[in-house]
């Protein structure tokens, strides 16, 4: 039997990004026994590196925006894909939970008169995407920080989760292992909610952290909860193009121009209306296109520029101080005397772990909340602010129902039974990756399998590509037998942990390909150019990928999409 | 020319080989233009020795958690330029701190002193209704919301080396954005909890914290402001309001 350490919550919350720490939050203030473990230090969780803002409805700027307003930028935005019941319900929660998060305290920018400051933001009709100038993740992941302080919410860090543990469809715990001892260590808990961020890193260039690997998407389907719309995954018109640093969309919602090589503004070719501000499927497909056709910059013409030369210093300095100052390290160059180099990156997952709008999943007992989940309330593209939002509103929400739960819920008797059991599988798997057969390097496959997918399910998709990185995935999952972790180590050895999580990360490639591939349709961020428009006879539905043990690959079927408030049009901006 | 390679010169420290104690290690880098100290330590890991440990998240400046001591300076290795680097790039892990493992530490002391001042806003009855505050207002808070918690200031701070239970340069900004906050009720109280034997009138003005910090925050300056806020309160107790 594996050596493991034990420890009991009733609600236990994996990921401390801002979904984790709404939910952490909200549990504490309902007096229930509440625990987080996390890879990361609380703060250093990837919203932090949230910059533009977070959207509610306040009308603090624009008096006429509303929350029904709100839902249906939210709903075209997404086009049509979002489940509307849902979107209304997170935009008139914005507005109370905006309001709440003032009363913690955290340092919004401010309007004239004291309330919070708003600014426009691509695809809304409204200025209705409160800030704190462009460090917003920042400052509410510390304010929810400093809330678990208050709560003394137990927080366990330095801990990566590797397998869930479950009998009859019903959640019994996690099991993980702790970087610092490098023992495996059991967290029995009633209700369990996930909260791992998004899945860029299965990508090449992307703007996540390290952290979002994607691998914790994968736990909760190989114990057969679906995994909805993974196919969409939304590309950030501008990343660094040395790195894949984010200059936030606020750049552009402060009047920043995108330029090609001769100096166009070539945004008056694709949203004549929007320019800059257009959603950034539009804006990404539009700077790919000028990249692909030749009029991209620099010698190889392989990125275009945001140029903000024409904005008061002023202005740069006072609300974009992070973007500025991003764009010197990573770029060398200053975005008040000139244009930095960008293109798409890979950057938000709108699909993930299958979830109502109570955030409970088709386990008992397992819930999931922000970027991993998938209610869904971005359907085939989100709307930047709208993600935070998502966060914040459905992670409270999680908070919420979790305290129900365990309100109603005893634990189960033979918890620590299955727990133990599961801990011996994942020892089982790390040993067999200790003594490995070695003719494969791990690192490389993790690196083959990011390139295949940001060529071959980037911006622009086709059959053919993604049927060769159909075949490659299949040819991955093989070679991924044959890997050898050379440090057999127990302490903070990252090789075994980044190569364990390689296993699921193939699994969650494999999800986003095949429903790449079974989707011939133009919709949001899912760009077929061999199907170049949005087929809703066909696809207004939500895809579902289950895990087939039997075959160990993932099947696919479809779910309902919830159209029960707007009637779908064409998305034109 | 640049040369192709350079060296990183690590120092490392293995729990599990605890009696060897710690030393230092050379590996061979690639020198490419754009890769950062944090790319390199991945070459590392992935290519050399995948024994080395270090932390790393968001590698965008913005989380904190790679800070170290390179070449006698505080830096956040995902924001620094290898080829910035002339020589032989020395890299420790942050001074004070104990070690976990190579560039690992436990921040359990600082984090500690940060839970010390209480850092949450306790919201003024007035403001309960709706929360009101004006552009000039926030200001005063200035920089100090932007801390990152890397947790570099406390290990250079002189007095922190001296007097471990002295709540340090971070903990003391973060007081200041609390008392600095026109929402927050708790000022008096917030002053007495910096007033104590181990508060700001142990800071001797050194500024290294200052110098330290990757987001060039000053510290030193927010410790300055509360020692007039401590002596304030003071003459106003003696004196009556
Ligand atoms: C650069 C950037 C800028 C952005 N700007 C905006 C913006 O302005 N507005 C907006 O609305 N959205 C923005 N987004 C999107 C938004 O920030 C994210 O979608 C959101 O912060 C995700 O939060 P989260 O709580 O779901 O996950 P995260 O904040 O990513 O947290 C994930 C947590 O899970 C933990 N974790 C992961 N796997 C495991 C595991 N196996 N075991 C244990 N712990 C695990 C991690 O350690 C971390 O604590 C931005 C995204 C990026 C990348």
């Amino acid at each position: 039997m594996a050596d493991v350490e034990i420890f009991k919550h009733d609600i236990l919350i994996v990921g401390t990004g801002l979904a984790g720490l709404s939910a952490a939050v909200e549990a504490a203030q309902r007096g229930k026994d509440v625990a987080t473990v996390s890879i990361t230090q609380a703060y250093r969780s990837h919203s932090s590196a949230a910059q533009g803002g977070i959207n509610a409805a306040l009308a603090n700027v624009a008096e006429d925006d509303s929350a029904e307003r709100h839902g249906f930028d939210t709903t075209k935005g997404s086009d049509y894909l979002a489940d509307q019941k849902a979107v209304l319900a997170m935009t008139e929660q914005a507005i109370p939970r905006i309001l709440e998060l003032d009363k913690l305290g955290i340092p919004f920018s401010r309007t004239e008169d004291g309330k919070i400051a708003q600014r426009p933001f691509g695809g809304a009709g409204y200025p209705r995407t409160c800030y704190s100038t462009d460090k917003t993740g920042a400052v509410i992941m510390m304010g929810l920080y400093e809330q678990c302080l208050y709560h003394e919410v137990p927080m366990y860090e330095d801990r990566i989760v590797l397998s869930i543990g479950e009998k009859e469809n019903k959640i019994k715990g996690v099991v993980a292992i702790n970087l610092i001892t490098g023992k495996l260590e059991i967290f029995q808990a009633s209700a369990v909610i996930f909260a791992v961020g998004g899945a860029g890193r299965v990508f090449k260039d992307t703007t996540n952290s390290w952290h979002n690997s994607g691998f914790g998407f994968v736990l909760p389907y190989f114990k057969g909860v679906p995994l909805k719309d993974m196919e969409f995954v939304q590309f950030h018109p501008t990343g660094l193009a040395t790195n894949a640093v984010l200059l936030s969309e606020a750049a552009r919602g402060e009047g920043g121009y995108l330029r090609n090589k001769d100096g166009e503004r070539f945004m008056k070719n694709y949203a004549a209306d929007k320019m800059e501000l257009a959603p950034r499927d539009i804006v990404a497909r539009s700077i790919q296109t000028e990249i692909n056709e030749g009029r991209g910059c620099g010698p190889d013409g392989d990125y275009v520029e945001l140029d903000l030369t024409h904005l008061p210093a002023e202005q740069i300095l006072s609300r974009l101080p992070q973007v500025r100052e991003l764009a010197i390290r990573f770029a060398g160059t200053d975005l008040i005397e000139e244009p930095a180099p960008i293109r798409p990156s890979t950057h938000y997952t709108m699909g993930g772990i299958s979830v109502n709008d109570k955030t409970e999943s088709e386990m008992t007992g397992l819930y999931a909340a922000g970027e991993c989940s998938c209610i869904s309330v971005h359907g085939a593209n989100r709307l930047g602010g709208n993600s935070l939002l998502e966060c914040c509103v459905f992670g409270k929400i999680s908070g919420v129902s979790t305290s129900e739960f365990v309100e109603a819920n005893k634990v189960d008797d033979d918890a620590l039974e299955v727990l133990q059991k599961e801990a011996d599988e994942v020892e089982a798997n790390i040993q067999n990756l200790f003594n490995g057969e070695g003719s494969e390097d791990g690192f490389k496959l993790m690196a083959e399998m990011q390139k295949v997918l940001s060529k071959n399910l980037g911006v622009f998709r086709n059959k053919e590509g993604i049927t060769k990185a159909q075949e490659t995935i299949k040819d991955l999952k093989e070679r991924y037998k044959k890997i050898k972790v050379k440090y057999t180590g127990r302490i903070y050895n990252w090789e075994l942990a980044r190569l364990y999580m390689l296993g699921g990360q193939l699994h969650l490639a494999e999800v986003i390909v095949e429903g790449a591939l079974k989707r011939e349709e133009f919709r949001g961020s899912h760009c077929r150019t061999d199907f170049m428009k949005r087929n809703d006879k066909k696809f207004m539905k939500h895809t579902m990928a289950h895990y087939d043990v039997k075959n160990d690959t993932c099947k696919i079927s479809y779910s309902k999409v919830d159209l029960s408030i707007w009637e779908p049009e064409e998305r034109k901006y | 020319m640049m040369s192709e390679q350079v060296i990183f010169r690590i120092k490392r420290f293995d729990p599990e080989n605890a009696e060897q104690g710690s030393y230092w290690e050379d590996f061979k880098v690639d020198r490419k233009k754009g890769k950062t100290l944090l790319e390199g330590l991945f070459d590392i890991m992935e290519n050399l020795d995948g024994s080395l440990a270090f932390r790393f998240a968001c590698r965008a400046g913005i989380c904190g958690s790679d800070a170290a001591y390179v070449n006698g300076k505080y830096v956040l290795a995902c924001q620094e330029q290898i080829s910035f680097y002339t020589g032989t790039i020395k890299i420790e892990p942050l001074p004070f701190y104990p070690i976990i493992k190579d560039l690992v530490i436990d921040m359990e002391p600082f984090f500690s002193k940060i839970r010390a001042v209480n850092p949450f806003v306790i919201l003024k009855k007035s403001l309960e209704k709706e929360v009101i505050q004006s552009s000039e207002e926030k200001e005063l808070m200035g920089n100090s919301i932007d801390c990152i918690l890397c947790g570099s200031c406390y290990s250079s701070c002189v007095t922190v080396w001296t007097d471990p239970e002295y709540l340090g340069p971070a903990a003391l900004l973060k007081a200041f954005r609390f008392v600095r906050d026109s929402r927050d009720a708790m000022t008096d109280e917030r002053i007495g909890l910096i007033n104590g034997n181990h508060g700001v009138w142990r800071c001797h003005t050194a500024f290294n914290c200052g110098e330290a910090c990757p987001k060039e925050l000053n510290p030193t300056e927010a410790i300055a402001y509360l020692k007039r806020q401590a002596v304030k309160k003071r003459f106003s107790r003696l004196f009556g309001k």
